[in-house]
């Protein structure tokens, strides 16, 4: 909210420096996010003098001046009927920004220079005349400062009030707390309203049918109004906080509201039927047409304000066509209420339409405050409309309810501060405010808040009051004691901690992606209907289409990724995210978050380097990255399985595996699906792993490990090659030693495979590497070779081998 | 070299011991002697004194001969001569090694290396995402100082991100934070305070958490993102006032930042908390003089904070006359920006490689 210093000081003294006072209220509460001065925009408008005048060659009603800047002769052309020769005016230079909007430059106007402008105080919103340029007083010099020579100033605050201080958007509201930090006097309107019109009974009624809605309905009639522009004091009042002006009867009202905080609107009294006004909720589906020419569908919950035969206004948010304020407007009756800040907030969301009066109202506005505001706004009409007001006030006020005393405890309130304030300072800051206290005994009180705090009702708002007027600096800062405890969830973050380490020690960097994904990424990732993850939760509100739902795989969010770094010429990539995807248990229920961690490798398998050639990642390069990390976090070796069935059909068919650890898949591990990878744009291959991250950390083993001996005596390898047919997976082989079970047999291990040459199309060889050792003695020569054999026949019965 | 000349010399022929009348044993095996050591002394390569090892003291070399041979002489002359002869094999033993050393040292001197500058064979490191490693380290303060860390469900219901906050629907305080539906009562959560709630409704106090994690406002431009990360804080216990809440959150800005850090508490409104502070750090760009960062007023807000609402206590069931607690809140993403000079919110999610490297 903007508040002109000006005009604030009509409530209260400013003793201080306007950066102090700004300070100060930042430190009370309300925070000055903005300090300016009001007359910056006329800091390139200076006094000039014309100095010559000639008529414009090919214009009648131009004339072409020159100036006295003050700084040279400028050339202007100046269209005013009352230039002369001699004459002081506001002279304009090039860059002014004009308070409409217009950008004075110096140009060519019908072929004749002109190098700035001289001004109506219109123009430069200083006044109301834009008949003719500003004459200026004769005695002053070319080239002041406009502001210094007409002696304006004013400065702006802009103030970011929190929701609770409802009773701070007004002039008053704030005068009062800069009173109670300046220790000094508010000063509030004097009303000076003469009721000469008839008794307002004989001609009006209010009615409230919705007083849970209404609390409070004051009106007053006020007749013989000559509806016309406002005074310039009242114009410019509006135009220091950034309020359009309107006409006489418009501008009283959001004047007053400004100055009160209490929001008013005013009807033309003769275009409502029965000249009455009833207050009630509207009939659903009735449309109503309000002061911003939009047709609004009404429902049940909208309080409208009604005549003798129809809605008039949407209540405490905005008014209707049918009832305007036009030019021809004779009567007004003016609305001072109070609506139910619920009622009003429905309304105003429900509609998408937030005034300054519907801000007020869904804060809360003072219930006693109408009267006031009713008595200024009809006194101001009588001033300045030529109006009539009539005999008497309309206030009806069913909600009418006494303020319940809060009770306060001294003690209380340094317990919770940690401060030592005495009694009588608490009651003094509250008293400043306007808080009624009643002492009970030397800590105790009864304290009545003002009924403009309708923020106030708990012994805790007091404290607040009492802290931040007492200032949170004074508090004394102390240190709880902070008992040990044993931590939760220790072993998970540690092992999170690790598993990042891990990823970033194989060389990939962390990504994170947006939780929410566009609804096509299930297409993309080619996710039959009956796949768990096309579950997707969506969201109701999404700021752009593309993150409409809930990712239910890291892989699109990552897939954006790798897509956004090749248009920025990195191809070479190596990203890994861990997070949560969400399988949605329908839109009314919490959804199912999964911990995940997935990586994407594309490009080269090592930045490019002199001691290798460069190669592109495959399969294994990452497969690797598995194993390893697996290892790292002492889990057993997992097995990869080829996928033969539909699930993740966004890895390409014949290279992709299920990562399993002790017969349960807890991932997955491929080359990215073309398809896939042409959703998202990526024209080079990508491999991707996927892995649930909890399945992953329940498989490392909460036990010490038994640390086994270092062998003593030496081992033995032998190798064996196998031509077998392509189709058998090389792993087959290394399981079926394994389960020989034979005690001598250490490791085996594959270390060549080949295929092709002169070996025939469906067959491959492929060499192992078998390590003998026993850890009672030195094995002979003779003992290993008989195994040795033994397994080879074994290995070629079972896999239909034969020897190279 | 230090080499003894025996006193004595034999005739000496490669296969047999023949008396020439010339050559005693003594003088043959002193003359294998010298001229071993004069061909030493005369190699410059290695591979030349490897022959010569192999001339003198391979199987068939001369020495080797010579010792095979000592069997022939007269039985008297065999100690002395088998002596002097083993004598002669150690001599020439370390002749052998000691120029052998020589050469490889000289050689050493000349050999120009490798091209040392040539960049190593890349162990090459990822890096951590900036905010992993900023939440990282404001963890790591608060668990330093004995609290507990929570997690919770990013998909919340409005019970625990509004009710039980004290945020009644349709109330204006609604609008401070922009929210994400999925539903009238689900919501993605706006800030990591349910996280709190639900704790409290597990446990009683006393309470030390913080609360990280990702939270979501549909709101994006230049310093909102509609995904952010938050910690939150907060302690409930017997006694806990205003003051702690400045002690502790002064000694994490001391540790996140430095001791120089000085904070500003200023009244602000929260729904769940009253009173309530909005914490500003000095500047850390400028250190107060003002600059661009911190908008030419000298402080920066980095931190929401206030005590407990009775509300909050009475709605996880907590005797407010017996417990006060104190609640903190801060973007993740707006301390990061401060820690490494960020000014666009948005890089964070970009994941451009060359930014996620620098970290």
């Amino acid at each position: 909210m903007k508040i002109s210093l000006n005009w604030l000081k009509s409530y209260v003294p400013v003793q201080w420096d306007v950066h102090r006072l700004a300070d100060a209220l930042t430190m009370a509460g309300l925070e000055v996010e903005g300090l300016y001065d009001r007359y910056d925009y006329l800091k390139t408008v200076v006094v000039g003098r014309v100095v010559r005048m000639s008529p414009h060659p090919s214009a009648v009603k131009l004339k072409c001046c020159e100036v006295d800047s003050g700084n040279g002769l400028i050339p202007v052309v100046c269209g005013a009927p009352n230039v002369h020769v001699g004459c002081l005016s506001a002279l304009a230079l090039p860059g002014t920004i004009l308070p409409g909007g217009g950008v004075i430059e110096a140009g060519v106007i019908r072929g004749e220079t002109s190098s700035g402008m001289l001004c109506s105080e219109a123009e430069l919103e200083l006044g109301p005349d834009h008949s003719g340029i500003m004459i200026l007083d004769a005695a002053l010099t070319p080239g002041q400062s406009l502001a210094t020579a007409l002696e304006l100033s004013d400065k702006v605050m802009e103030i970011g009030l929190t929701p609770n201080r409802a009773d701070c958007l007004s002039f008053i509201g704030i005068a009062r707390e800069a009173a109670a930090i300046q220790n000094a006097p508010l000063m509030f309107p004097e009303i000076l309203l003469p009721e000469t019109g008839d008794d307002i009974r004989q001609t009006t009624s209010v009615t409230i049918q919705s007083p849970d809605h209404c609390p409070r309905y004051s009106a007053r009639v006020v007749g013989c109004i000559t509806i016309g522009p406002s005074p310039f004091w009242l114009r410019d009042r509006l135009l220091s906080v950034g309020i359009r002006p309107v006409n006489n009867v418009v501008d009283i009202t959001n004047f007053v509201m400004m100055e009160t905080g209490q929001p008013l609107h005013a009807f033309d009294f003769d275009l409502l039927a029965g000249h009455r006004i009833v207050v009630r909720t509207a009939a659903a589906g009735e449309p109503f047409e309000t002061l911003d020419h939009k047709t609004r569908t009404l429902n049940e919950d909208t309080l409208m304000i009604c005549d003798g035969e129809k809605p008039v206004a949407v209540a405490g948010v905005m008014g209707g066509c049918n009832s305007e304020i036009g030019a021809d407007t004779r009567t007004v009756l003016i609305e001072s209420a109070c609506f139910n800040p619920v009622s009003i907030r429905k309304t105003s969301k429900f509609f998408g339409l937030s005034t300054d009066a519907s801000h007020r109202f869904e804060r809360g506005v003072d219930p006693e405050g109408t009267l006031f505001a009713l008595n200024r706004a009809a006194a101001l009409m009588v001033e300045l409309c030529g109006g009539i007001c009539r005999r008497g006030v309309i206030d009806e006020y069913p909600g009418a309810a006494d303020r319940k005393p809060i009770p306060l405890s001294a003690d209380a309130v340094n317990r919770l501060l940690g401060t030592q304030l005495d009694v009588r300072t608490m009651d003094s800051l509250l008293h400043a405010i306007g808080f009624d206290i009643k002492p009970l005994s030397s800590d105790q009180r009864e304290v009545v808040a003002p009924s403009f705090r309708v923020d106030v009702s708990r012994p805790v708002d007091l404290v607040e009051e009492i802290a931040r007027l007492s200032g949170y600096a004074q508090i004394p800062t102390t240190f709880p004691v902070i008992p040990q405890s044993i931590p939760t969830g220790y072993a998970h973050r540690n092992r999170k901690r690790q598993l990042l380490e891990l990823m970033t020690g194989f060389g990939f960097s962390e990504a994170i992606t947006y939780s929410f994904v566009h609804p096509h990424a299930s297409r993309h990732l080619r996710l039959k209907s009956d796949d768990v993850h096309m579950r997707t939760l969506e969201i109701l509100n999404p700021l752009t289409e593309d993150q409409g739902v809930m990712r239910t795989s890291l892989i699109p969010g990552l897939l954006e990724a790798v897509y956004y770094n090749i248009t920025q010429q990195s191809r070479n990539l190596k990203l890994f995210e861990v997070g949560n995807i969400f399988i949605s248990n329908g839109q009314d229920a919490l959804p199912d978050e999964t911990e995940m961690l997935a990586c994407v490798w594309t490009g080269a398998r090592h930045d490019l380097a002199w001691h290798t050639s460069d190669v592109v990642c495959d399969f294994y390069d990452l497969k690797g990255v598995v194993e390893a990390l697996l290892k790292a976090l002492h889990i057993q070796p997992p097995l990869f399985t080829r996928i033969t069935d539909a699930s993740r059909p966004y890895l390409k068919k014949g290279y992709a595996a299920h990562i399993l650890c002790n017969d349960r898949v807890m991932g997955c591990i491929g080359q990215i699906h073309p398809e896939t990878l042409a959703a998202f744009n990526v024209k080079q291959p990508v491999y991707g792993v996927e892995i649930n991250v909890q399945h992953l950390f329940a498989e490392i083993l909460d036990v010490h490990h038994n640390t086994t001996a270092v062998p003593k005596f030496p081992s033995v390898s032998r190798d064996v090659t196998l031509i077998i047919s392509r189709s058998i997976e090389s792993m087959q082989i290394l399981l079926a030693v394994r389960e020989m079970n034979e005690p001598l047999v250490e490791q085996a291990l594959l270390f060549a495979i080949f295929e092709g040459g002169r070996l025939p199309a469906d067959k491959k060889s492929v060499s192992f590497r078998l390590i003998y050792r026993s850890s009672e003695e030195t094995l002979e020569d003779t003992v290993v070779n008989d195994l040795h054999t033994a397994i080879s026949s074994r290995l070629i019965q079972r896999f239909d081998a034969s020897l190279p | 070299m230090g080499l003894v000349v025996g006193l004595f010399l034999s005739p000496f022929i490669a296969d047999t011991f023949v008396m020439t009348g010339k050559q005693t044993v003594e003088q043959q095996i002193e003359q294998i002697l010298r001229e071993a050591l004069h061909q030493i002394q005369t190699s410059s390569v290695a591979d030349q004194i490897q022959s010569l090892t192999v001339q003198y003291l391979g199987r068939k070399g001369q020495v080797t001969q010579f010792l095979r041979n000592i069997s022939h002489l007269p039985a008297e002359q065999r100690p002395q001569a088998g002596k002097r002869a083993n004598d002669v094999k150690k001599i020439l033993e370390e002749a052998f090694q000691n120029r052998l050393r020589e050469i490889e040292d000289s050689q050493a001197a000349e050999d120009t290396g490798i091209d040392v500058s040539l960049p190593g064979r890349a162990a090459f490191r990822g890096a951590l995402h900036p905010i992993t490693q900023i939440t990282r380290r404001i963890s790591d303060i608060f668990s330093r100082m004995g609290f507990d860390i929570a997690e919770g469900p990013e998909v919340e219901l409005d019970h625990y991100n509004f009710e039980c906050l004290n945020i009644p629907k349709n109330h204006p305080a609604r609008d401070m934070q922009d929210t994400f539906y999925v539903s009238e009562s689900i919501v993605l959560r706006t800030h990591t305070s349910p996280i709190q709630v639900r704790y409290m409704e597990k446990h009683e106090p006393p309470i030390h958490i913080i609360a990280p994690g990702k939270v979501y406002r549909c709101d994006s431009d230049i310093t909102h993102t509609p995904m952010f990360h938050q910690v939150e804080g907060l302690v409930v216990g017997e006694g806990i006032t205003f003051g702690d809440l400045k002690g502790i959150l002064t000694a994490f800005v001391h540790q996140m930042f430095d001791t120089q850090t000085s904070l500003r508490f200023r009244p602000s409104f929260f729904p769940f908390t009253e009173p309530s502070a909005e914490v500003d750090i000095l500047c850390v760009m400028c250190r107060g003089k003002g600059c661009r960062v911190c908008k030419q007023t000298g402080w920066l807000e980095v931190l929401g904070s206030g005590m407990v609402h009775p509300a909050v206590f009475e709605n996880v069931g907590y005797d407010t006359s017996r417990y006060s607690g104190f609640a903190f809140g801060m973007g993740v993403e707006r301390i990061a920006m401060l820690k490494f000079g960020i000014d666009d919110i948005r890089k964070y999610y970009e994941n451009d490689i060359r930014f996620l490297r620098q970290f």
